[in-house]
């Protein structure tokens, strides 16, 4: 008897090509893939149910369904493609607390993986080197993603004092790049011309996708309760990054850089917001000791080979070049 | 000859020849040198030996002013024999220099600046500058580059710990080889440059990287927080602290912070409050030696002798320097005064012997941190009677 296992948010890329790695997987049996918006592309095994987790409909299916693993990855980031910074969080926080009181209810859920950010801890000048898995953000976030994950994550924990029966796990990632990766943070490097805060050159630390994939996978089939904080080792920072992607770049006021931003945003062209500019003057780095100790992970890409392998989809052009050469 | 050198003992002065050489004749043109010029010659012969060249220099327009004459009058025989030779003699100077004496003279100045094996030290530089443009280098976890702070940071700060300030280091076997320790220093100078001293010499002295942790201001303020994280330092937190000692890294903390650089002129070589003695928590958490350090003479620097209280609030800085020369003499007056500057590491104090659980103790936190504070003053006091002058 595999497990069933429901999966949250399966109309973006990421979402849907977890579920259809999960069918492959043998200790699973069946994939859900719950979402408002059927998914774009092929996937495979998993069966499709629309479904819109922000109404009481979702306990319906928990039950129906049998479920027992829930992974809740529909958090999304940027409100455009939400429509809106209202539906995002609408999306973002009501949809969580109804999928929490969903499974709340369901007596047959074992298991509840969410994936969370590292944009939890924020960015800012008097944040330690490395932030574990014990520690809060420096200052609460006011607005945005950041707030949204944040509450999420209280509710989360709510959950998890109420139904100390399922297991949770938090799985807090980095900033996740790869060819297939549409993010503010691979938006950003995509840009013709890399707008970087001037006097300020932060720490990154990147999670490849395929790692991503990896380790919900394994959360949901070994069912770990607990925080961590995955991400790729060590870290790199803006100025690397943008040498090695070979593109220009312009330092600007901070100032400038927000404007810059928040124009870019109206024009539709970048998704650039508050957090994300902290992020690009401060930078953060998490530790992962928890996650090879307790979680038992190993990410197959370092954040440089993370970087690597997404610099391959962005300049195909270069790397021929190079090749050549 | 003789005669110099007779006139040398017996004056008992060196004569230093300005200007012509020693020569008679200011290069005014006219053939005979003036009278003072003539009392000015070293020997006769000297001054008999340069007279018919001058002549002969001299002679050379005025032979010239009278072919063009003659070339207008028709009779050129005379001219054939002259122009030529001063053509020549004026060429050389100018053009005509060999390449090879180009390349020659570049391959000198290359020796000069890298050395013997400069062939090999070029290609290290260019090679370095490649890697740097295309981003092919490692940084650690806490931002810190290692190769730009050997090769630049280490690299620029030397002259002027060797030359400017003449460091004098003392105690260097306190640092341990290997291992965790931390480094704890007087602070003074109104510029943090005594951290930066400090590091050079732990770099320079004992082979290892000294990971300084900085104030938050440090890393607020553009340019110089991505100049500190490439450094090696860090925020001045527990957290961090303890990582790093637990990694076994060399750290180095300023516990006066502010009232530290800050403090005016006329308190110079008093320490200040140690902050809570997070430090001490620290070392004691992880078990590592505490090494304390006094640094004579970054307190001359910059003497503070004013502040202006209501612009450091409205700029978010802790204060703002007034000192003899800023800002009344603008960028000059950030010249560091050259003061001599020793740096001694005094022996370790070790806390293994406590318990990890000890740390939370207050009044052993205080009493060890009030132990490495005595330590410090007493060596400046020490110190300060060993160095002869502030400039000495």
């Amino acid at each position: 008897m595999g497990r069933v296992v429901l999966v949250t948010g399966i109309s973006r890329d990421i979402g849907r090509r977890f579920a259809r790695a999960a069918t492959g997987d043998p200790s699973i049996d069946r994939v859900i893939g719950v979402d408002v918006v059927p998914p774009r592309g092929d996937i495979g095994d998993v069966s499709f149910v629309r479904a819109d987790i922000r109404n009481p409909v979702i306990a319906k299916v928990i039950a129906k369904e049998d479920v027992d693993t829930v992974v809740h990855m529909s958090v999304i980031a940027t409100p455009g493609s939400a429509g809106g910074r209202g539906t995002m969080k609408e999306l973002n926080v009501i949809g969580s607390m109804q999928l929490l009181a969903a499974c709340q209810r369901s007596a047959t859920v074992e298991r509840l993986v969410v994936k969370s950010t590292t944009t939890v801890y924020g960015s800012g000048p008097r944040d330690p080197a490395m932030f574990t898995e014990d520690m809060g953000p420096k200052r609460l976030p006011s607005s945005g993603y950041a707030k949204d994950v944040y509450e999420i994550e209280g509710y989360v924990r709510g959950f998890a004092r109420r139904r100390p029966d399922v297991d949770v796990t938090l799985i807090r990632a980095a900033n996740v790049v790869g060819p297939h990766v549409s993010s503010p943070l691979t938006n950003y490097f995509r840009l013709p011309v890399i707008p970087r805060v001037l006097g300020f050159d932060p720490r990154l630390q990147l999670l490849h996708e395929d790692d991503l994939m990896r380790v919900l996978r394994h959360a949901a089939t070994t069912g770990i309760a607990g925080t961590f904080n995955v991400a790729g080792d060590g870290v790199m920072t803006l100025s690397q990054a943008v040498r090695r992607l070979g593109t220009p770049s312009v330092a600007l006021p901070r100032f400038a850089v927000g404007r810059l931003g928040s124009t870019m945003r109206q024009a539709r062209v970048s998704d650039f917001s508050p957090e994300q500019l902290g992020f690009l003057t401060y930078g953060r780095g998490v530790d992962t000791t928890r996650m090879r100790t307790v979680l038992g992970f190993e990410p197959q890409f370092t954040t440089a080979e993370a970087f690597a392998d997404f610099r391959r989809s962005v300049t195909p052009s270069v790397e021929e070049g190079a090749g050549r050469a | 000859m003789p005669e110099e050198a007779r006139r040398r003992d017996g004056e008992d002065a060196v004569v230093i020849p300005i200007g012509t050489g020693g020569r008679p004749g200011r290069g005014s043109g006219s053939a005979r040198p003036s009278s003072a010029a003539r009392n000015l010659a070293p020997s006769s012969r000297k001054a008999s030996s340069a007279k018919p060249r001058r002549a002969g220099a001299t002679d050379a327009p005025g032979k010239k002013a009278r072919a063009g004459s003659g070339r207008a009058t028709g009779s050129a025989d005379e001219t054939v024999v002259t122009p030529p030779t001063g053509g020549e003699a004026a060429k050389p100077p100018t053009t005509g220099i060999p390449v090879a004496d180009w390349l020659a003279a570049a391959q000198g100045a290359a020796q000069e600046v890298f050395g013997a094996d400069w062939e090999r030290r070029a290609a290290e530089l260019m090679a370095f500058c490649r890697r740097r443009l295309e981003g092919d280098y490692e940084v650690d976890d806490y931002g810190f580059d290692r190769e730009l702070t050997e090769r630049f940071f280490m690299a620029a700060l030397r002259p002027i710990a060797e030359k400017w300030f003449r460091l004098e280091v003392r105690g260097l076997e306190n640092i341990p080889a290997e291992g965790g320790a931390l480094v704890v220093s007087n602070h003074s100078g109104t510029i943090p440059l005594d951290g930066l001293m400090t590091m050079l010499t732990v770099h320079d002295h004992a082979g290892r990287f000294l990971r300084p942790l900085g104030a938050d201001l440090v890393f607020k303020l553009p340019v110089v927080s991505a100049l500190a994280r490439a450094g090696g330092a860090t925020l001045a937190c527990t957290e961090d602290a303890e990582r790093m000692l637990s990694e076994g890294q060399l750290v180095g903390v300023w516990p006066e912070g502010f009232k530290g650089i800050g403090k005016p002129f006329s308190e110079r070589y008093k320490l200040q409050r140690f902050g809570r003695g997070g430090f001490v928590s620290a070392a004691l958490r992880t078990g590592v030696p505490i090494i304390p350090l006094s640094v004579v003479g970054a307190e001359e620097i910059y003497p503070l002798v004013g502040n202006v209280p209501s612009l450091a609030r409205l700029l978010g800085v802790p204060y703002i320097p007034i000192t003899p020369f800023f800002p009344w003499l603008g960028p000059l007056g950030l010249v560091p005064l050259p003061s001599k500057w020793i740096l001694e590491f005094g022996e370790p104090i070790r806390t293994d012997a406590y318990e990890p659980g000890e740390a939370e103790d207050p009044m052993l936190v205080f009493n060890v941190t009030d132990q490495v504070r005595e330590t410090i003053q007493h060596t400046l006091f020490d110190l300060l009677r060993d160095r002869g002058g502030v400039f000495g």
